[in-house]
């Protein structure tokens, strides 16, 4: 009977997103206030019946009630509570339900934090938001209800979560990645209404900013903890595989990142306008083909979830509506949006702009990578191929290069002119330093250094320097130092902080690109194998009993020169309920270093096959990523957000005029989005 | 031209450039690096060059896994049903790799037919069959229908 209270408050969801997706957008076009005030409480009702159908499912998990198909398929008895609940994001359907959640919490936050934003705006995103959720609810009710039964016999016992999910990382990295993913269509829905009512101007990209940022700031994380999570749960020692689902969140990520730089010219100049639009719908487009490639079973992948073709036509309709939908408001409504200052060759604006060109070419590359097996397929009529990550390494690292060094330019340079004198005067002891230091810093170390170390050394040092130059140029004007440090706005030290991540995450990924070392070995208990300057004994294994594994662990002596380091204890487990094996790593995580040892399988008298890895400078990849994403939400936080919006709140209460009649004229072109 | 006509121009121009040159190195980075996908069956028509870079899949046959005792060795044989393939591996094999279950293993052939991994992949969920050794054992079931009704065919003739 519960399970059917969940299905039940599903389908009110449903009714009222349609709810939600007219009315409001009637009342925007007609001036409506009644209607238009309906968005709110509708929202909330949306939020509260999803939140009913979420914590049933939950509960489903949590009293192992197996008649329920996806419970009966994702958990069993012996799972640990933690996993139970964490499973409802375990398969398809609960994830669905999940991330569906996700835009409906995403939605009260816009009802909550708009109380400044004019009605008939507020109205317009969240109707657009709730046309998203219309698609959302009808696709789980349709093809993928997560409260199916099996009835009338269940199965006694479940069949258990996927091993290599009961794990940490999995109770947080799907929740901030589905957070940061769904925040996109914020944004969106904010372009769409914006192109309806025409109204696109200093204001509407401050309203914007918050939320870009946050959104980015969050899927940041969530990708972060992703690659974390497979560097020490898959065992193969990397942290980022080029997989076809690792793709679309990047690709999502670097066309976030392009909006946020676009959307600070639109709010500073009043430039770039119709393509900040053109990018949120980009990166929401691409949030929704990163849901496709998963959940239509395309692609191989430790994200895919098992096949089932008419979901991949549904998302794939839904897909091309929204994209056809927007795009064709876009080129309707678009050629309206005029800049409204222009800009000279060396301003803020042009860097920004190949900032944006850059970071769209990138994400361009890994979508040719990533879809082209597939189009392939289709064009030659069957056959198959990958595209290994040399392709994306190719195109990505030199394009990476080239933004970290506009990177040290960018933040100097002023709006609408920027002398190049100035440019000069302001950078070029930066360079010098730099490149001195960049070569002279490695050498020290050894002389025997690889081109590619000097070049990640003098690009880090370049954006570093920079910054501290900037940083000593915008302070100077003040009573003392730290008065004029303190004065810098909140946005200003999010931008510092989240460049600075960027340069560590790049540089932490290069360095353990160049300096890593593995070494894979069959050991007799005893025996020992040298790798760098470290040597691994294998002192054999024990019997390790978990609670829903059994598992071998062995014991691995870290010695450096004659001195003992510590010990390591990776397992090979075995999940009794499905019979699955997994490994569990032996990791020893510093700041300069990992060591990390992954085991094989056993041979005869006790021997066992492992792999062995030393891997200098990993943890500066995720450090550098929270960097980003502090940088960001730091950002979010700026004081200028709020206040401003009291301003604004008089503001547009006398411009009520212009407004209503710009809403009046576009009725057309709110018909042809709805 | 008035010079805000000019600058736009300007800037599509350095646009049109830079993507043209993006999209000609992406061609080309794709042109080097992909992957092709043969099935048992085709490597045993000789489809493949030796010492060409492919993916090849299909089921690990039953009892062929050998472990050499002294070494990380391992060598298996990957059949689609209508052909094998004989595949020698240095290094750690996937938690999922069983006996009677699909892989795509990566690397080359050598001039007597046995394929060098270099990489070897297994599925990650007990329920899913990857892409790619699905289309193999497809490939090799058409071939095998198609066989006997030629077969067939043929006796009608007789």
């Amino acid at each position: 009977m519960i399970p059917e209270l969940g299905n039940f408050s599903l389908i009110l969801a449903f009714c009222l997103s349609i709810l939600l997706g007219v009315i409001p957008m009637v009342g925007a076009a007609r001036d409506n206030l009644l209607w238009m005030k309906l968005a709110r409480p509708l929202t909330a009702g949306i939020f509260v019946f999803l939140s009913i159908s979420l914590l049933i499912l939950g509960y489903s998990f949590v009293t192992d009630d197996f008649s329920v198909a996806f419970v009966a398929n994702h958990s069993n008895t012996a799972l640990p509570i933690q996993y139970k609940i964490t499973a409802v994001w375990g398969g398809h359907e609960g994830s669905f339900l999940f991330w569906t959640w996700m835009l409906a919490a995403w939605m009260l936050a816009v009802t909550v934090f708009s109380k400044a934003m004019p009605e008939d705006f507020v109205a317009r995103v969240l109707a657009i938001m709730g046309m998203i959720c219309v698609g959302y609810t009808l696709f789980m009710l349709a093809t993928s209800n997560p409260f199916d039964r099996v009835l009338p016999l269940p199965p006694a016992d479940g069949a258990d979560l996927n091993a290599a999910l009961q794990d940490f990382a999995f109770i947080i990295h799907p929740p901030s990645l589905y957070m940061g993913y769904v925040g996109f269509s914020v944004v969106f829905a904010f372009a769409i209404a914006a192109l309806i009512s025409g109204r696109l101007d200093a204001a509407w990209a401050r309203w914007c900013r918050p939320w870009a940022n946050a959104a980015w700031a969050i899927l940041t994380l969530g990708l972060s903890l992703g690659s974390w999570w497979a560097y020490y749960e898959l065992g193969w020692g990397g942290w980022w595989a080029w997989d076809p689902v690792e793709n679309p969140p990047l690709i999502t990520w670097l066309l976030g990142a392009a909006m946020i730089h676009s959307l600070a010219a639109t709010e500073k100049r009043g430039v770039f306008k119709s393509w900040t639009v053109l990018l949120a719908i980009m990166a929401f487009a691409s949030s929704l083909l990163g849901t496709f490639i998963t959940r239509s079973g395309l692609l191989t992948s430790v994200h895919a979830f098992a096949t089932d073709p008419t979901r991949g036509v549904y998302i794939l309709g839904f897909l091309g509506l929204i994209i056809g939908g927007s795009l064709l408001l876009y080129a309707i409504r678009a050629p309206a949006l005029k800049s409204e200052f222009g800009f000279g060759s060396w301003s803020r604006e042009v860097f920004l702009l190949a900032n944006n060109m850059i970071l769209v070419v990138a994400s361009a590359a890994i979508l040719l990578g990533t879809l082209y097996p597939m189009v392939y397929q289709a064009m030659s009529g069957g056959d198959l191929i990958s595209v290994g990550p040399p392709y994306f390494n190719t195109i990505f690292i030199p394009l990476m290069g080239i933004l970290v060094v506009l990177m040290g330019i960018g933040p100097i340079s002023r709006w609408k002119k920027t002398s190049a004198t100035y440019l000069r005067q302001q950078l070029a002891r930066v360079l010098i330093a730099a490149l001195v230091l960049g070569v002279a810093i490695p050498v020290l170390f050894t002389l025997d250094v690889p081109v590619a170390t000097i070049a990640t050394a003098v690009l880090a040092l370049w954006v570093i320097f920079a910054m501290a130059r900037d940083l000593w140029t915008k302070s100077a004007n003040k009573a003392s130092r730290l008065a004029g440090l303190k004065g810098l706005s909140l946005s200003y030290w999010g931008m510092q902080l989240a460049h600075f991540g960027f340069v560590m995450t790049m540089a932490g990924a290069c360095l353990t690109s160049i300096y890593s070392i593995e070494r894979s070995v069959l050991l007799q208990p005893g025996q020992s194998a040298e790798l760098g300057n470290y040597t691994f004994v294998f002192n054999g294994t024990e019997p390790v009993q978990g609670p829903n594994y059994i598992a071998d662990e062995a014991t691995i002596r870290v010695i450096r020169g004659d001195t003992y380091l510590l010990d390591l204890y990776p397992q090979k487990q075995l999940y009794t309920a499905s019979g699955t094996p997994a490994t569990k790593m032996g990791i020893d995580g510093r700041f300069f270093r990992d060591l990390f040892v992954s085991l094989g399988d056993p041979r005869a008298n006790g021997a066992w096959t492992m792999t062995m890895y030393v891997k200098p400078f990993v943890r500066w990849v995720w450090i550098g990523t929270i960097f980003i994403a502090l940088g960001g939400i730091l950002a979010v936080t700026d004081k200028r957000y709020r206040r401003y919006k009291v301003r604004r709140g008089e503001a547009v209460s006398i411009n009520a005029e212009p407004d209503s009649a710009a809403s009046a004229g576009s009725v057309s072109g709110g018909g042809l989005t709805s | 031209m008035k010079p805000h006509r000019r600058k736009t121009l300007g800037i599509i121009i350095f646009i049109a450039a830079g993507l043209s040159v993006a999209i000609g190195l992406s061609l080309y980075a794709l042109s080097s690096n992909i992957d092709l996908f043969f099935t048992p069956t085709q490597i045993a028509a000789g489809e493949v060059q030796p010492g060409q870079r492919i993916r090849v899949g299909g089921m690990v046959k039953e009892g062929s896994i050998r472990h050499s005792e002294e070494q990380l060795q391992v060598n298996f044989i990957t059949t689609d049903y209508a052909h094998e393939v004989d595949v020698q591996y240095n290094g750690i094999l996937p938690d999922l790799f069983r006996e009677g279950q699909g892989i795509v293993a990566e690397g080359s052939i050598t001039p007597e037919g046995q394929f060098l991994a270099s990489r070897v992949l297994a599925k990650h969920d007990e329920n899913y069959m990857s892409v790619e050794v699905k289309a193999a054992m497809d490939a090799a079931e058409r071939q095998r229908v198609m066989g006997q009704t030629q077969g067939q065919n043929q006796e009608g003739f007789q």
